[in-house]
């Protein structure tokens, strides 16, 4: 029996949380706050394997139809 | 000789590729990554010299920053009429699931309409799942991970239920042959009605008599509908299981989803399986998975109603669903209604109350939206209209 990882359904992409030097960089290059960014809920299942906490950030890698690889950020809010 | 001059061939052309790659590799970041492969099949294609290429590089480089969407552009607005407009010519029937018999399944315009007003559970919920390794391909094994799944209740298996007067009893007739096809006994029922605890269960021939300890006629209607709903066996909310053959391997396709619980099942892989039922998804596998699922199944309805609307416009309208870290409908209860501006939200439904709500609440609007422009005719923050001036007075004594 295979055993369930939810990081590997078809529908999960990868899923990094970003070192605070990242994160800086990315607030840097975007000129944003990271509340600005889209949210994740910290009950979200993906937030609860990884471990984030509210205030992160995580880098999302999407396999997109349109651009092949596609990067995404979700900030980690509480609730 | 001959390996020589394959030799020299080979060489030209591992030439000819690290050129290639030697060209993009200041592009990677600036590209996208399906650009980037289209480019090199392409330019690995064409008789080219280095100098030519670098021109085709510039100029899609040129082309895809032309492309981009400008600072300011309305690309809400597009993506809504370039889904809304098709979305008229939609047909309003329902049509049988394309291969899969007796298997119905909501498309089209009540479908999409499902998806973007974020229903809890679609009127069709449905789920495709996919079997591992050892059960895939063979029927015989396939078959044996439907019956984990489906679900099968006395109702299913009872050929009739009879309340007996004179004893106060009931007397379930049980249909041998379907038990049997279900790999059910008959000792299996009676231990899950005894578990029911209403009275004393027993086993003559093919009936299985309960004796309930009340007697009351309301309590023994309701009774009766309990022990027709007991689940036997299989998952709960899954009405009916379909094997069907998809190139070498079997697939199953369900009536009724329940995510959680099949992806405990043996036998599937746990990681293929999908189900309509988006808001189960974003509970299970959370919201960036939602995303995924409400991208798929809304470009999924357009394209089978042979529209042609770009992804992106679909992507535009599950991103806004998404962003807030729960699935939000595009209405009243989600996006619409969730502006902070108090004149857009009063021009969008019951002006009424939003306006007494704000007055009472003392609210203020700070002007920064399309709508409220409109409404106060000012000049709207789209296009041009973003930019704003700001003046830096020069410094005391400068």
């Amino acid at each position: 029996m295979v055993k369930f990882d939810i990081l590997k359904h078809e529908l999960v992409p990868k899923f990094t949380i970003l070192s605070k030097e990242e994160v800086e960089a990315l607030r840097q290059t975007y000129g944003i706050r990271k509340e600005h960014l889209p949210w994740i809920r910290k009950s979200d299942p993906i937030c609860k394997v990884l471990g984030a906490k509210p205030g992160d950030v995580l880098k999302i890698e999407r396999n997109s139809e349109v651009a092949g690889k596609s990067i995404a950020y979700r900030y980690v809010v509480p609730g | 000789m001959v390996d020589k001059k394959a030799n020299t061939k080979a060489e030209k052309e591992d030439q000819k590729l690290t050129l290639i790659n030697k060209l993009l590799s200041e592009y990677l970041d600036k590209l996208p990554e399906s650009l980037i492969t289209e480019l090199k099949e392409k330019l690995y294609k064409l008789e080219l010299n280095e100098e030519q290429m670098r021109k085709v590089v510039e100029e899609v480089n040129r082309a895809y920053i032309r492309a981009l969407v400008e600072p300011g552009e309305a690309a809400g607005t597009v993506a809504a009429q370039s889904v809304g407009e098709p979305g008229t010519q939609m047909t309003l029937r329902t049509f049988h699931y394309a291969g899969v018999r007796e298997l119905n399944v909501t498309l089209g315009l009540p479908r999409l309409i499902e998806i973007v007003d974020a229903r809890r559970t679609p009127s069709t919920p449905t789920m495709t799942i996919r079997l591992d390794e050892d059960h895939k391909y063979s029927l015989e094994k396939a078959k044996e991970v439907a019956s984990r799944i489906e679900r099968i209740a006395v109702e299913n298996i009872a050929k009739s239920i009879e309340y007996d007067m004179v004893n106060s009893s009931f007397i379930i007739e049980i249909d041998e042959e379907i038990a049997q096809d279900k790999g059910i006994e008959l000792e299996y029922v009676a231990r899950a009605l005894e578990r029911l605890k209403v009275g004393t269960v027993e086993i003559e021939g093919n009936n299985i008599i309960i004796t309930p300890t009340t007697t009351s006629p309301d309590k023994i209607k309701r009774l009766r509908e309990r022990i027709l709903d007991l689940r036997l066996k299989g998952i709960k909310g899954i009405k009916r299981v379909l094997v069907q053959k998809e190139g070498d391997e079997y697939v199953l396709h369900t009536d009724g989803s329940n995510l959680s619980a099949v992806l405990q099942v043996k036998g599937i892989d746990p990681h293929k399986v999908y189900t309509n039922n988006i808001s189960e998804i974003a509970e299970v596998l959370g919201i960036e998975a939602a995303r995924s699922a409400i991208i798929k199944e809304a470009f999924q309805v357009l394209d089978q109603q042979g529209l042609d609307v770009d992804m992106r416009h679909v992507i535009l309208i599950a991103d806004l669903m998404t962003c807030t870290g729960k699935i939000r409908q595009i209405g009243r209860h989600g996006v619409s209604g969730e502006k902070s501006s108090v004149l857009a939200r009063a021009a969008f439904e019951v002006t009424v109350k939003h306006l007494l709500d704000a007055a009472s609440h003392g609210e203020e609007d700070a002007l920064e939206g399309v709508t409220e422009n409109v409404i106060v005719g000012q000049s709207i923050p789209l296009g041009t209209g973003v930019v704003e001036l700001f003046m830096r007075f020069p410094k005391e004594g400068a």
